[in-house]
């Protein structure tokens, strides 16, 4: 039995450890302490916890002031609001600055389910990505994303962490070491390379095992970083297999699929397909059956590698 | 009269050479500038606790231009603190120069914060003012908001925030020449009762003549000694004061005198800059 744990409880628990080991560290929240998970650092340390209600735009322009004072601020909310209404606060009051401001946006992608179209950031890493300074990580797992804000706290400088809402399978184990800019390949391949991020990661690899019942050798890599994206390990794939699918529970416009096309099509052009949502808005609905009908299965993983391979 | 002497010759001098760096970069905001000379005068160079050889010295007042177009009043303050040479002023707005069209803290020594998206200042001072209170440090945040920049969401958000957290280590001016680019705030968009506004959400409001040194050091002294709640000043100011021409004229919010407007402006000023 997969042992499922969504990432917005690591962040809960990895914001707890990490107040405990430096007291720079502040937590604001927009009034969705409980749902962010911030709520487990707001009674470990009270006193270093900011609700700044329901104004999303002065909960990042506080943590701003915050750390030119040296402070550490963690900023949470629903990541349609961490991107969107506070696009502009984020732009010119941290990236411009490249204050030390890190944005956990929790409840991202479809997989919000039942809230529906209003909540579901499909567009918040294509937006993250486009900011100078701003370094943007989608976490596969509850490992993973302990382990990036984790080292969000270690870097200098302006991050945006990606988080979601639901459960999904643990795939790394305590031993995974996850570093800022590294993708990692976590299964060897070498007729087709499937990169995905995040909530996806898990439906590549089973995709890549039913190929592989079929005599197809999948190589299947995790592209946690969305920026600094690791170039190298997309150009390898891109010299050793016959091309790219790359899975994203994201729009397929600005966001993984696009960054690894921009390596390509400068570095090493070849056959690509993205998935991911398809210039649309997502909708009410179990999140597990969003997914399928938006195409972000393994069905359609399987056959669009399969698409590529027959080119 | 003479207690201020010192003062006013500062103020006069900062005056000149908002003249003189925008007559040279040919472009920025002359009037809400002018407008603020006596605060950033009396914050700078007797109220607050700097170090211009130390401009990131960790337990400094800090000072946030929220209205980040006024930045030539806050390069003029600080070439006259001595934070960079005067030299400096006239590269405004130009390529490579530390002076940007708005405040870059990474840029310019004695910047506490990037501005120039209008409302933004305001609620990164309330953070300054937080982790102050949370390291438990006795300094004091200045800001200074614009009349037309209180049409912004987040001044009233950032203005909540200040009162909920009791943040009576931050004081706050509004510079209330009446004017924004558009017309005059009555035309724009009404901002009035600005002080009753304030009030009702919780903070302690001075009505001071935002171009006396004696009313403004009073306010301040008023506002330290307020706690439990943020203190705004609301400063009854001449836009472009100073230059008979650019007073009160809602065209010179964002336009450069020429090299005669210039001259003009600076005889009226008295002349040359006095050390």
């Amino acid at each position: 039995m997969t042992n499922m744990i969504a990432t917005r409880d690591a962040y809960g628990e990895a914001l707890k450890e990490l107040g405990g080991i430096n007291k720079d560290i502040v937590v604001l929240d927009a009034d969705l302490s409980g749902s962010t998970k911030t709520g487990v650092f707001k009674k470990a340390y009270p006193e270093r916890f900011i609700n700044v209600g329901i104004a999303e735009q002065n909960l990042v322009a506080t943590a701003a002031g915050l750390a030119t004072a040296g402070k550490i601020p963690f900023a949470s909310t629903f990541a349609v609001f961490a991107s969107g209404r506070a696009f502009e606060i984020i732009r010119n009051s941290v990236c411009y600055p490249k204050l030390n401001v890190k944005i956990a946006a929790t409840h991202a992608g479809l997989f919000v389910g039942e809230d529906g179209a209003t909540h579901q950031a499909l567009e918040d890493l294509s937006i993250m990505r486009s900011l100078p300074n701003m370094v943007v990580l989608n976490p596969a797992d509850a490992i993973e994303a302990k382990q990036c804000i984790y080292k969000a706290a270690e870097h200098n400088g302006p991050v945006y962490i990606r988080l979601g809402r639901s459960k999904v399978p643990v795939i790394f184990d305590e031993n995974y070491k996850f570093e800022i800019g590294k993708g990692i390949e976590l299964r060897e391949g070498k007729d087709i390379t499937l990169i995905a991020t995040g909530t996806m990661v898990k439906k590549a690899i089973d995709a890549a095992e039913e190929l592989d019942k079929e005599g197809i050798s999948v190589r299947v890599i995790n592209i946690s970083t969305i920026k600094p994206i690791d170039e190298d390990i997309i150009i390898k794939a891109a010299k050793e297999t016959k091309g790219i699918v790359t899975v994203e529970e994201h729009s397929i416009i600005g966001g993984l699929g696009s960054a690894v096309a921009e390596v390509l099509v400068e570095n090493r052009p070849t056959f690509m397909e993205r998935i991911g949502t398809i210039d649309t808005f997502g909708e009410s609905g179990d999140g597990n059956f969003l997914l399928e009908k938006y195409g972000l299965n393994v069905k359609n993983i399987i056959e669009k590698a399969k698409n590529i391979l027959t080119k | 009269m003479d207690k201020y002497k010192d003062l006013e010759i500062i103020a006069k001098n900062m005056r000149i050479n908002i003249i003189n760096m925008l007559k040279e970069a040919k472009s920025g905001h002359p009037g809400g500038s002018l407008s603020a000379c006596e605060i950033l005068a009396a914050l700078y160079f007797k109220e607050m606790k700097i170090d211009p050889k130390n401009p990131d010295w960790v337990d400094r007042d800090r000072f946030v231009l929220s209205k980040g177009h006024a930045a030539p009043v806050l390069y003029a303050a600080l070439a006259e603190k001595g934070y960079f040479p005067k030299e400096e002023l006239m590269e405004l707005r130009k390529v490579d120069s530390m002076l940007q069209g708005h405040p870059d803290m990474k840029g310019t020594p004695g910047v506490d914060m990037t501005t120039g998206s209008l409302g933004q200042g305001l609620a990164a001072a309330n953070g300054m003012a937080l982790a102050g209170k949370m390291d438990k440090k006795d300094y004091r945040v200045y800001t200074l908001i614009g009349d037309g920049e209180s049409q912004e969401g987040i001044i009233w958000e950032a203005a909540m925030l200040a009162s909920h957290y009791q943040l009576d280590n931050i004081t706050v001016f509004l510079d209330h020449n009446g004017l924004q680019i558009d017309g005059t705030n009555l035309e724009v968009m009404n901002i009035e009762p600005i002080d009753e506004k304030f009030k009702s959400f919780g903070w302690h409001v001075i009505k001071i003549d935002g171009h006396s040194f004696e009313e403004i050091f009073k306010a301040l002294d008023e506002a330290k000694n307020i706690k439990g709640k943020p203190s705004i000043i609301v400063a009854k100011t001449i836009k472009g004061k100073g230059v008979s021409f650019m007073e009160d004229q809602v065209g010179w919010h964002g336009k450069a005198p020429t090299e005669e407007e210039a001259l003009k402006a600076i005889d009226e000023l008295g002349g040359g800059i006095n050390d």
